[in-house]
């Protein structure tokens, strides 16, 4: 038997809970396999997606066009709906909830979801016909009907959905003024400049204001005729509508006892003071917090579904929230705490002919809020800046200017993307088109980046893409979309961040992945693909010297010490210490390729040579020949140290300042075996012609007359980024301690798979600095730690499994039939 | 109807791993979870083919390695928004040995 779960409220965060909660089957059922479901919605509708009523009312769009969850949906999944039903009442001793016309359903667990209600001024004349709020289809039905029929209508409220309303109403023909009791609009997002510009442009596209008013009664017969002041002014209005603010609807749950405050009070497994009554949504306070915007609702029904489908491991810690205007044409964005207090400081830019206006607030070079208007393209990356608590003092100076500024090849411009054809390709690696995400985005009813990735693998390989897909995502659900991210998690097995993982190995001595994972809190048993090779890799970073590799956690290449190729066969890449080679090596290379039939050869971008499509079983074999010859892996398959590429230095070029080949030997020989969380390359360039390309590598050398000129944080590939100079050394030894001690601070401290480029991009040059170059003991602290973890990690994986470690990963079985 | 056929003793898979058995048709990957189940299927994702037997094996799912689509270990199939299958094997274990059907290949 089934238990019973009744959900109060069909509303945007209610049935997203649902939705998620299926997600947790473990059969094919449709539905819930746990529970039978019966949702109990007040609205004579499905449900629809509320963000985009003004959309609607401005006549963008249509109701059709707003559904989420179709009635079909509901059947298909076996959930009881009751539709145009209020539930007027709980009761917890029977277990029950009975709607309005009479009906009653049990329950095992009740999940309350009842959203907020706009708040209707108490003054006289607010209950006079033609006055109402904007919630819902009913709303926005009535004003449309009336924009009809009438012509004037007053918005009282210049918040966000007072001028969204204002914006629609205007767009039906009425004559529209927003009152507002206070002399800037949309204070809560807006600092003074910005409100000032959004005032002039609704302005101009024929909205009055008038501001400073405060509303003393609605007079009329029955309909309304006029709004009166408190100053004793007077407006005529056909139609009023109140958006000073939302109220938690929660009468309904406190009169069934359950405590409430400002809102149903939750704990962070979003249970009510009734451990089986769930909440979610606005009717919600969280860790005295409310909520208004989607994006941390949905983050709730995510934690309540985990607890309802018994999986009972997930937390809501609460959200960062941003806001945008759905006001097609005007372009706002805002985050944070954008009202600098004292020991804060603000850039900003204005540009007041094109109406530009940027600003930040900084405290100690991290960002706290921003407020945008009229070039938002930025936006997002503000924001995620903020959210990561990155350190921008390497790049404040044109921080304002935006992403571009930094030489981001991958994002090409964000507006550009509406103006793209359907068949556009927007994520190379996976071969998807804009249209295929935007169809994506409407059918499912997409709303943030995690579920467009789900469903069209866009953005989720190199991700260079990210930027283009979270503009489609803005411009399909319209600016709605909230970028609000959960906190970055490892992956789904956990809620932590990966310096969580990072600190917790170091402070508590974990040593093993189980102990991680228990100390942590994990989800799952054994992680999955994604955290299990991170985790790997930071015990193996933390402890080289005592924790045992676990091969199973390793991605393939790193398991079979080759590159897998599309057909399952491998490639071999054998070390060439700094790009040089002699002709014994060249001649045993030769023989290797005749005796194992290699289809293909290829001098790689790495200075040294390629060998393709291995079959796996020969691998052992080919590896003896090459290390019988004195050659060792050159890791080219791994998150590892790969190469370093060298020029002809002063040994031959006309131009050599030192010698760069022979630096460049040195540097692989100290480095070479290393495993990071990606790869890591470095370059030595004989003087600054760079033949070498020192300047893209993640450590790079540019010899000079004087000395050698030390380079990191650059990167080719996806998304380019030139070096930052960290300092010059004078002699090899000094390079090659530097070296060594800036690798290790990268290991120890980098996210899996992050970088250099954009790990120095995220905690900021100057802290690298700081050790690396002020802070002497500890630079030399590092290199040694360095030379520990080298001192285990140099030894050739190749001839190991040559003579037969690890041969199960190398053999077949055979069997007939 | 099934005929067993025995193929590799149980500690010869590493745990959270697996082994390739050739046979005249197809390659097939035999994979054991952590508790020590074992799974068998063909070794082809239904995406593009993917080495299957090449992917990190976590819960009872493996992650193929060439474009990360997970595969329940049971039933073959594509978890997720992903949708596909490919043909499973039933398999038993007898006194540290692990045996396989191939029966249902014939029929598939
Ligand atoms: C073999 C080689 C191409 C060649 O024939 O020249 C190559 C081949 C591959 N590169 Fe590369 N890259 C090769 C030089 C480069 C270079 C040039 C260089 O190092 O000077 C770059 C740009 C420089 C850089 O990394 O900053 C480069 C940037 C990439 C990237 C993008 C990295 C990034 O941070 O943006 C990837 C993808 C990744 O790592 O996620 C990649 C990934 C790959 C992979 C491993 C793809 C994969 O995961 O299967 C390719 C493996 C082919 C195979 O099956 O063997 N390869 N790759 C080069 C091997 C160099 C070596 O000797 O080890
Ligand atoms: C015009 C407008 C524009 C918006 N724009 C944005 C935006 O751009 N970005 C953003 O993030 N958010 C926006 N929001 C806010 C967003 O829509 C809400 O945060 C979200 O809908 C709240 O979800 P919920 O499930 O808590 O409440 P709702 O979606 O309101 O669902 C609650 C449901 O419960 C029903 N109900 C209430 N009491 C009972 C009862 N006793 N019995 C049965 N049913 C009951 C209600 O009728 C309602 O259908 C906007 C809202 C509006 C109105
Ligand atoms: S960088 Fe130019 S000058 Fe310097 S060694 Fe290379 S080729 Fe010669
Ligand atoms: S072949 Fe398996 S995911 Fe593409």
């Amino acid at each position: 038997m089934k238990q019973k779960l009744v959900l109060i409220g069909n509303g945007m965060a209610g049935v997203r809970a649902l939705e998620e909660l299926f997600k947790h089957n473990t059969s094919d059922e449709k539905g819930s396999d746990q529970y039978d479901i019966t949702v109990i919605g007040a609205e004579p509708h499905p449900n629809y997606n509320r963000i985009m009523l003004s959309p609607v009312l401005a006549g963008e769009q249509t109701i059709n066009d707003i559904i989420l969850n179709s009635l079909e949906w509901y059947e298909e999944n076996n959930i009881t709906l009751v539709t145009g039903d209020a539930a007027a009442e709980i009761s917890r001793v029977k277990k029950s909830v009975i709607t309005e016309s009479g009906k009653e359903f049990p329950y095992d667990r009740l999940l309350i979801a009842t959203g907020s209600n706009p708040f209707i001024i108490p003054i006289p004349g607010a209950d006079k016909e033609g006055v109402l709020g904007f919630r819902d289809i009913y709303d926005v039905d009535t004003m449309v009907q009336a924009a009809r029929d009438y012509k004037k209508a007053v918005v009282i409220g210049g918040g966000l959905l007072g001028l969204e309303a204002a914006n629609g109403l205007m767009k039906q023909g009425m004559d529209v003024t927003v009152v507002h009791l206070l002399d800037s609009l949309m204070e809560r997002q807006l600092d003074k400049p910005a409100s000032a510009l959004l005032k002039a442009s609704l302005e101009q596209r024929g909205m009055k204001f008038l501001m400073e008013a405060s509303t003393a009664e609605i007079a009329g017969d029955k309909r309304v005729s006029s709004v009166k002041f408190t100053d004793g002014s007077e407006l005529e209005a056909d139609l009023v509508v109140m958006a000073v603010g939302i109220r938690p609807n929660f009468e309904l749950a406190k009169k069934a006892g359950i405590h409430c405050e400002r809102g149903i009070v939750v704990s962070d497994t979003m249970q009510t003071f009734d451990p089986v009554i769930y909440s979610v949504g606005e009717c919600v306070q969280h860790r005295n917090q409310c909520y208004g915007l989607v994006a941390p609702l949905f983050e709730q029904a995510k934690v309540a579904a985990n607890h309802l489908a018994h999986v009972g491991s997930t937390r809501y810690i609460g959200s960062m929230t941003s806001t945008k205007l759905k006001v097609t044409g005007i372009d706002l964005f805002s985050a944070g705490e954008f009202n600098e207090e004292e020991g804060d400081e603000v850039l900003q830019i204005q540009d007041v002919a094109s109406g530009m206006y940027k600003k930040l607030v900084l405290k100690d070079n991290v960002i706290k809020g921003a407020v945008m208007f009229g070039d938002t393209m930025d936006g997002t990356w503000y924001f995620s800046l903020m959210r990561d608590a990155a350190n921008i003092a390497d790049f404040r100076k044109t921080i304002l200017f935006g992403q571009h500024d930094l030489g981001d090849a991958g994002h090409g411009d964000a507006s550009a993307v509406m103006s793209l054809p359907d068949a556009a390709e927007i994520c190379g690696c996976n071969g998807v088109s804009k249209g295929d995400i935007v169809q994506a985005i409407s059918k499912n009813g997409l709303f943030t980046l995690d579920e467009v990735r789900a469903h069209t693998k866009a953005s989720s390989s190199c991700g260079s893409c990210t930027g283009l897909v979270e503009s489609i995502l803005a411009s399909t659900v319209g600016e709605g979309y909230d970028a609000t991210p959960s906190k970055k998690a490892v992956c789904a097995c956990t809620d932590h961040g990966h310096d969580d993982v990072i600190n917790a190995i170091k402070d508590h001595e974990l040593k093993t992945m189980p102990a991680v994972r228990e100390f942590l809190e994990w989800k799952t048993p054994d992680g999955c693909a994604s955290c299990r090779p991170a985790l790997n890799y930071y015990l193996m970073a933390r402890w080289p010297e005592e924790y045992q590799d676990d091969a199973q956690s390793r991605f393939i290449n790193e398991r079979a010490h080759g590159n897998i190729q599309k057909d399952g066969t491998y490639s071999v890449v054998p070390r060439m210490f700094g790009g040089l080679v002699k002709p014994n090596e060249l001649r045993a290379i030769a023989d290797v390729c005749d005796k194992f039939d290699v289809p293909e050869m290829k001098v790689t971008g790495g200075q040294r040579i390629d060998m393709f499509g291995i079959k796996k079983e020969d691998l052992p074999a080919m590896w003896k020949d090459l290390s019988d010859a004195g050659f060792v892996s050159g890791h080219a398959y791994g998150k590892a140290m790969r190469t370093v590429k060298t020029c002809a230095g002063d040994t031959w070029c006309r131009f050599g300042t030192q010698n760069s080949t022979g630096l460049g030997v040195k540097l692989e020989e100290l480095t070479w075996g290393s495993y990071m969380q990606h790869k890591f390359k470095l370059a030595v360039s004989g003087c600054p012609r760079n033949c070498a390309e020192a300047t893209i590598k993640d450590f790079g050398v540019v010899c000079v007359d004087s000395g050698y000129e030390l380079h990191i944080g650059g990167n080719g590939g996806i998304k380019v980024r030139v070096t930052d100079l960290l300092c010059k050394v004078e002699t090899e030894e000094e390079v090659l301690e530097y070296c060594a001690a800036f690798t290790q601070k990268y290991r120890e401290e980098a996210h899996y798979l992050e970088r250099t480029a954009p790990w120095v991009e995220r905690v900021g040059l100057t802290s690298i600095k700081e050790v690396i170059l002020n802070n002497e003991e500890e630079r030399k602290a590092l290199a040694e730690r360095f030379k520990i973890s080298q001192k285990i990690a140099q030894v050739d994986p190749w001839k190991a499994r040559a003579e037969g470690e690890a041969s199960h990963e190398f053999t077949q079985l055979k069997i007939a039939g | 109807m099934s005929n067993w056929t025995e193929v590799v003793a149980l500690e010869d898979i590493p745990r959270l791993g697996s082994r390739v058995i050739a046979t005249d048709t197809m390659n097939i990957a035999v994979f054991r979870t952590a508790s020590d189940e074992v799974f068998a299927m063909r070794d082809e994702c239904p995406h593009k083919k993917g080495p299957l037997s090449q992917g990190i094996v976590h819960g009872n799912t493996v992650t193929c390695p060439l474009h990360n689509w997970k595969i329940d270990l049971a039933s073959g199939e594509a978890l997720g928004p992903d949708e596909g299958c490919t043909n499973v094997f039933p398999t038993k274990v007898e006194n540290g040995m692990v045996y396989i059907s191939l029966a249902v290949a014939a029929a598939a």
